[in-house]
This record gives structure tokens, sequence and C-alpha cells, in this order.
């Protein structure tokens, strides 16, 4: 079985031969050994020869008739959304649809296999790798090698500098231009953006931006009970939707407006019990949106940094570095209403850290 | 081998239609040979290496989902009032792209199940490419001449984790929303030039209106044609340098031994490929995944908690959890703790484990090719090595799930973080100490079942009173009754059942060996000693425990 094109028989002994035997001729032309090869059912057409047969078959009807299935149930199944007052059937489409294409498929799978395991022939077959340095390759590598190194030599390459000099000057320009044209493209200056947010003052507003809930209210101090909080915007157009200023409005409990330590100049920015803070994490970015009445602590829910109320939203645990920047409040009465603004920006930019904060 | 047929002779032309179009098409393309060559490609058979296999369809089946998706679904950040059947989102301001996801799970029919297959689709291939390169690593296949395929290997579970990254964040609902802002922020953080890659990423400020156009294009040709270029050449370097295999009888360095491509592998590689697809498709309509209608459409003031990314970004997650708060600011700049857990540590582990060949091959000198794989046990550094890096990471997955966690046990969320924290700094050692004595204990087994045979469980009784185990010698013994054969790499058998496994690799039965009918087994035997008969002395099938 030592195969090789030297022993593969001619056309003459091929013709002669049967199939198996020619297939294996072939296989040993390839260098692939058929060691062992006989058919699954040495005896044919027994009970058990039979009952394969049978249970292959069966898997692909299973197959076919899952498809089937599929299809009937996709037209007929309802499949629209109905609110809970209303037949809940639709619930089920998905469900029927992905386990009738389940069968389908794993029934047609199972099915190949076992017919590839009971009733092919069993099969050991070995093939050379030819992995070891094979007889005339290093003739080859010397070969290939001379072409290729001669091909260089051709170039005059190796001699003539100015040529490489120049070529790689060309190359890097028809490798830059694009990468420029590209970057240079999709380039935005970041300016000082990331410092401001749409609490900037603004003429229009003389006393402040006007500090308005998600649905453009107007924020009023009674509307909080003591010890609640409140995600506000900047009543701006576009405030409500800018990733920049959502900010938290808190109402201490009686008494804890005494505790609060406040960053250095800031002890004035709040607003009897009401504090305002940024409600974007200093860390990542996520909104810190879980607030503990009892220990007045802020929550990050995206990694659970952790920011105490009565410290100015001084970052207690977690990843986080920075406090939670602090908005300024004030009041105005419209109509002998009271409404919160904000009279300044963020003195600070909000959200996660970036190079250029300093 | 049997001849069942007559031989029968070939006409000089077929006759056959099948025949005339074989002709036909070799006599335009002269693909005789070639095509032989590559029908009669062995493959070897282990169930490890289905991992791979699976990879592959998984991406197959993300090709095939993702076309059918892409005719719904519209990548723009424009507004658009909702007002389609999911009857609590009617009315409710939301992005083009969310609204179309919406309406491919309500009212595109079978839109749904298409959706959740494709997302099951993408979690599978990223842990099918994870489990594969796991059983590269520990069985050693990564070695000389695969280093390359290794590279090429690392490289697509890479882009398989970002492709998926990006592909669960299009919807643009409140989740993946949250999802892009961590992302930003991770940008952000990059020393240097982070500002202005996250204003080019983004198109200006978070979230600006150009990022899920963006990423769409990114998702459905830019990776996915990476990684299909990517796989084409892992596959075409594997069948060039053909399979591994691990050691054991009739397995040598320079040999493949197993079944061929046609049609036995063929038939059950398509097989495994439909069961695979019917797995996930089952999946995809029986176990929800990704409700985005739940979650609400992105907004930037908005989060829930308890949110969690798909598994593979879990890692990521969970660095970051327990990264402490470290901050350098330096001159008027600041280099944000994110940076740290986000950015240097995946470059720390991608650098590390596309280093391994290159270090494993420096340190111990071994310059050799490879063919046959390695038992974990018998490379005990490498072995505890990956068990050090695996532990290091199951941390860090596990830290991604940490709120989860303390909410389940009723911990302490502080605690889970601090555990986690002193985890990962402890458990990688003690997970190196533990492998490397398991994989001496374990060689040192194998060495005394060669020695002293396998324990039979029968005690016997020496005149002198003494109470001894009969133990079975697997193969001749010495003067003093300790066997000679010593190891060669494969496994050995420990258990009386076990032993012969090596010639009943053709046993019939899957739980019992089947007992044939006489007439059957008389025609078996037959075969058999035929076979034996044929065999030449001194090829691969003699079974060599002994080097």
């Amino acid at each position: 079985m030592s195969g090789g094109q030297s022993n593969t028989p001619t056309e003459e002994e091929l013709r002669a031969m049967s199939t198996e035997q020619a297939m294996i001729a072939g296989a040993d032309a390839d260098d692939v050994h058929v060691v062992h090869r006989r058919a699954r059912f040495p005896v044919p057409g027994t009970k058990a020869e039979k009952r394969a047969e049978r249970t292959v078959a069966g898997l692909f009807v299973l197959a076919a008739l899952a498809g089937v299935a599929f299809i009937v149930a996709f037209i007929v199944v309802p499949y629209k959304y109905k609110t809970p007052s209303h037949s809940q059937n639709f619930r089920f489409y998905t469900p029927i649809l992905g386990g009738l294409l389940g069968i389908m498929l794993a029934a047609l799978g199972i099915g190949a296999i076992l017919w590839a395991k009971w009733l092919m022939p069993e099969e050991e077959l070995v093939q050379e790798r030819h992995d070891e340095v094979q007889p005339g390759e290093p003739e080859e590598q010397i070969m290939t090698g001379a072409t290729l190194l001669s091909g260089v030599n051709d170039t005059g390459l190796p001699r003539r500098s100015l040529l490489v000099r120049t070529l790689g000057l060309a190359g890097g320009a028809v490798a830059t231009v694009p990468l420029v044209a590209l970057v240079g493209a999709l380039l935005k200056k970041p300016g000082k953006i990331l410092f401001h947010t749409l609490y900037r003052p603004d003429s229009k507003y003389p006393n402040g931006i006007p500090i308005v809930y998600s649905d453009g209210r107007r924020v009023s101090p009674n509307d909080i009970e003591a010890g609640g909080l409140a995600t506000v915007f900047p009543g701006v157009p576009g405030g409500v939707k800018d990733a920049s200023s959502p900010t938290l409005l808190i109402r201490l409990r009686p008494g804890q407006g005494t505790l609060v330590k406040a960053r250095k100049g800031q002890s004035s920015w709040g607003w009897e019990d009401y504090l305002a803070f940024s409600k974007i994490c200093t860390h990542a970015g996520c909104p810190a949106s879980l607030y503990e009445q009892q220990t007045t602590r802020l929550l990050c829910p995206c990694h659970q940094s952790q920011f105490e109320v009565l410290k100015d939203a001084k970052p207690v645990f977690g990843p986080a570095t920075r406090s939670l920047p602090k908005l300024k409040l004030a009041v105005e009465v419209v109509d002998g209403v009271q409404y919160f603004v904000a009279p300044q920006d963020f003195q600070e930019p909000i959200g996660p850290g970036f190079w250029e904060r300093g | 081998m049997t001849t069942t047929e007559a031989p029968s002779r070939r006409a000089a032309k077929p006759r056959t239609i099948a025949g005339k179009s074989a002709l036909w098409v070799d006599e335009r393309f002269r693909v005789a040979g070639p095509l032989r060559k590559q029908l009669n490609k062995v493959f070897p058979d282990h169930w490890s290496f289905m991992m791979g296999e699976i990879a592959l369809y998984s991406f197959i089946i993300l090709i095939l989902t993702g076309t059918y998706l892409s005719f719904f679904f519209d990548a723009s950040m424009g507004d658009v009032i909702y007002n389609g059947s999911y009857t609590p989102l009617k009315g409710v301001e939301m992005s083009r792209a969310y609204a179309s996801t919406l309406n491919i799970s309500f009212d595109v029919r079978g839109g749904l199940v298409i959706r959740q297959i494709h997302h099951w689709a993408a979690l599978m291939f990223v842990a099918a490419m994870l489990v594969h390169m796991l059983r590269i690593f520990f069985t050693g296949a990564f070695r000389k001449p695969r280093e390359v395929n290794w590279l090429i290997g690392l490289t697509l579970l890479v882009l398989g984790v970002i492709e998926g990254f990006v592909g669960y964040s299009l919807p643009d609902d409140l989740l993946s929303g949250t999802g892009f802002r961590i992302a930003d922020s991770i940008i952000l953080s990059i020393p240097v030039i982070g500002t202005w890659t996250a204003f080019l990423v983004f198109g200006g400020p978070f979230p600006g209106s150009l990022i899920i156009g963006r990423l769409y294009i990114v998702h459905v040709l830019l990776i996915p044609g990476i990684l299909a270029a990517l796989i084409g050449a892992h596959l075409a370097i594997m069948v060039r340098q053909k399979h591994t295999d691990f050691p054991g009888p009739g397995k040598t360095e320079h040999t493949v031994v197993g079944h061929r491509l046609f049609p036995k592998f063929a038939a059950q590689a398509t097989g495994f490929f439909f069961i695979v697809f019917g797995m996930l498709a089952a999946l995809g309509g029986l176990a929800q995944i990704n409700p985005v209608w739940l979650f609400g459409p992105y907004n930037p003031a908005q989060v829930s908690s308890g949110s969690q990314p798909d598994w593979y970004m879990g890692l990521l997650d969970g660095s970051t959890r327990l990264f402490p708060s470290w901050e350098i600011r330096l001159w008027g700049h600041t280099v944000p703790p994110l940076f740290w857990p986000t950015v240097v540590l995946p470059g720390i582990l991608i650098g590390l484990a596309a280093a391994y060949p290159f270090l494993e091959a420096r340190l111990t000198k071994d310059r050799a090719r490879h063919n046959l794989l390695q038992r974990p046990r018998d490379v005990p550094v490498r072995t505890s090595l990956g068990a050090m890096a695996c532990t290091f990471c199951a941390v860090l997955f596990l830290s991604g799930g940490n709120d989860l966690i303390a909410k389940a046990f009723d911990i302490s969320l502080n605690a889970m973080t601090w555990g986690g924290r002193i985890a990962t700094l402890v458990l990688p050692p003690l997970a190196y100490v533990i492998t490397y004595r398991l994989c001496l204990g374990l060689q040192r087994h194998d060495r005394e079942v060669l020695e002293h045979g396998v324990e039979t469980g029968i005690i016997k009784r020496l005149p002198t009173g003494e109470f001894i185990e009969v133990h079975q010698p697997l193969g001749p013994v010495d003067d003093h009754g300790h066997g000679v054969l010593s190891y060669a790499g494969a496994a050995v058998p420990k258990r009386m059942n076990r032993l012969g496994k090596g010639r009943l690799a053709h046993l019939r039965g899957f739980f019992y060996p089947v007992k044939e009918k006489p007439e059957i087994a008389e025609k078996l035997a037959a075969l058999e000693e035929a076979e034996h008969a044929d065999a030449e002395p001194g090829t691969e099938r003699q079974v060599e425990l002994s080097d």
C-alpha cells in the first residue's frame, strides 16, 4: 500500500476493475489508504438493516411533515399583537414557528448523520500527511528562491536606491491619501462642546434656563415630596432629548439640609431643601438613577458607582472618581407660582472623564 | 476489504447521463485529479473537533438570517411616532431603527423568530469560537506549523465579539443605547486621541444622529466581509496542513486516520449543520432573547437596573465594575479610570493570546512540527497557565453580573465588588497551583497503571496471610511483574472494561455491544479474518503503545 503515481494501474487495468476497486486504486494514488472497509450490514436484507433504513426514512418524513406544518402555521396561526383583554393566541406564533423549524432542520440533520453511521460502509482510512521534507523539496526551494531573487535583481531595486526611496514615497502617499480623505471627512472638532450643556445662559431667559419635566411642564418646588427626586431637563428646544443635560432634582428630608457638606464654593447652589446634580455618571456616562432615601446614596446601575448626596454627590464606592456636577438652582415667580430655573450652566464637564478635561 | 459487486468491464465511452455529464465537465475544466484528492481527504474523528464546525455553521446561519433581517430593518436615527401593532408603545416617539425592529418583531410574519435565531446564533458563534480556541490551546494544536491559524482564529474571535456588540446595539433600544453610551465613554477615556476619536465615530457629541447608520454598514458589510475572508483563509490553511489528531493506536505524526470527505464526512457534516440550525431555530422560537419592546426606545436620561449585555461583553463589564477608582491627572490632562479595564486590559489579554505560541516555542526551544495533539495533563505548565487565564476571565465574567448575584443571594453589592477584586488577584495563582498538581497526579496514575496494570477488584490472599489486589497488566511484563509499556501520550485504559478499546474501534451498538445473530457473526468473523490476512505487516493499524 505504498501508493504513489508509479503504482497507479493502467487504463486497461482500471477499466477491468469494479467501481470499488477503481475507487481504492484512486485513493491509493492520492496516498489515502483504505485500511478497513466493509458493509455495515454484511448480510443484506436483514431485519436490522431494514429497521435502520426505516428509521432514517422516518426522520426524513418527519422533517417534511414539520415543514408542511410550518407553512400551515405560518399562514393560519394569528400573529398580530393584541392587548391582554383580547385573545392571546398570537403568543404561540413564534414558539410554534421556531419549534417546527427546529424539528424540520434537526430531523433532517439527525437523519443524515444516522444514514452515514448506520448505512454507509464502515471505513477507516489513513492519509499520508507528506509533512516531512519531501524528496525534491530542497531543490524546489532553491529554484523558487532563485526565481524570486532574480526577479528582484532584474528590477534593479537592490542597487537603485533612488528608485527604492522614491517608490516608497509614492507608495506612502497612495496609502495615506485615502486614509486622510476618510478620516478627514469623519473628523469633528470637539472644541468646548463637552464643557457645556443646554443650561448655558441664554438672553431669552433672563432669570435662568427654565427647568422642566420630560413632558415639558415646568418644575415647581411644591411638586416633589420630601425625600423624593425627579429627573428634570433644561426647558430649551431639544433640552429633553439632549444626552448631556438630564439632571436629578432631589428634595432632602426635613433636617437633612443642615447635614449637607457642600463642595467648596457650592454651598449656596441648592435652594432650600433642594439640590440638583447631573444625572450622567462621571464614570461611564450611564444615568445614575437609583436613589436610596435612607442612605441618601445615588447608585449607577451600570457599574455600581455610589454617590453620597449629602456630600454633594461625592463618589463613595465603585469605580467613579468624580462627584456628580452640581447645578445651581434658583426660583422665579410666574403668575404667582414658583418655578425652578438654572441661573448658570454646570461649572465643570458632566459625564465621563476625557483627556482634555483637566 | 470486501467486494460486493462483480467486476464489470468499463466501456471506453460513458453511457449513463451522470457519466456523460462528468466527462463533459472534465473535458472542459480538467478537475478529475484534484477533485478526487479532495473527495478522498481524510478527517479524524473526535467530539472536540466539532467546536470549530459549530462556529462555522453559526456564521452561515448568521448570514442567512441577517440577510432576511436587512430586508426590513431601517438603520436610521430619524424620529418617528410609532404606529405599529404593539399597542403599549403606540404614539411614542422613537428612532426609525427601533420602530423597524418593533416592526420586525410584531408586524412581519415570522420576523421575530428570525430575529431571535439571529441573536442566538450570534451568541453561539462567539461561544463556539471560544470553546474551539480553548480546545486548540489545551491540546497544543497551535504549535508549529499552525501558529498563523491560531492568529487568524484569535482575530476571528475578537471581530466576532465586536460584530456581536455592534449587532445588538443597532435596534437603538434603551439597553443597547446604554451600551453605546458606555462605548462612547470608553473611547473618550483613551489618552490624547480619545475625544477626537469619539467625535469621529459618533460624528459629534454622543449620541448624534449618525451612529446607527454607520454601524449598520460596519455590521452588514465591513466586518462580515473580513470574517468571511478570514474564515476562508482559516479553512484553506487547515485543509493544506491537514487536521491534528490525538495520539492513539495507529496514529502517527505522518498520517491522518479517519473518514474521508465523500460520502461519509460530508453526510455527517451536513447533518451536523442542520442539527445546529435546528437547535438555534428551536431556541429562537422557544427561548425569548432581547425583547427590545420591553426596554423602550433609547433615552439618555433612563436606564434599567440589572441590565446585562450579551454574555461575551460580561468580562469587560466585570473588569469595569471591579477596577478601583484610580484617575490620573497630570499637567491639566486626565486619564479616566475607565481606560485601564476596557482598553488596556483587553489589549493585554489579546496580546498575550497572540504571543503565546511564539513564547512557548521560544521558552521550550521546540522548533519541531507537530501533528499529534498533547493531552493537557502532559503539559502541566501550559495547562495551568490556561486554567489561570480561564479563572481570571471567569471572575471578571461573574463580576459583570455581580448586582444580579448580590440580589439573588442577598449579599451586599459592595461585598461582591470587593470579593471580585480580591478574587481576580488570588484565584488565578491558586488555579495554577491546583491544576499543576492535578496534572502531575494524573500523569503519575497513568504511569502507575502502565507499570502495575489495571485494578481488577479481585482481592487475593497469599499463603502468608497477606492480602493483595490482582492487577491486570496492559502488556508484557518483566521479571518483576512490572509492565514494560511506556507512556506514549495516548489515553491509558484504567478500567477492565476499557481494555482492548483500541481494537474495538468498530464495536457495534451505542450503549451496549450488539450481539449479532450466528449467521451474521460468522460472516463478520470471515471478513475480519480476510482483512487481517490482507493487511501487510507493519501497517499503521498495528497497535503500538510502546515506543
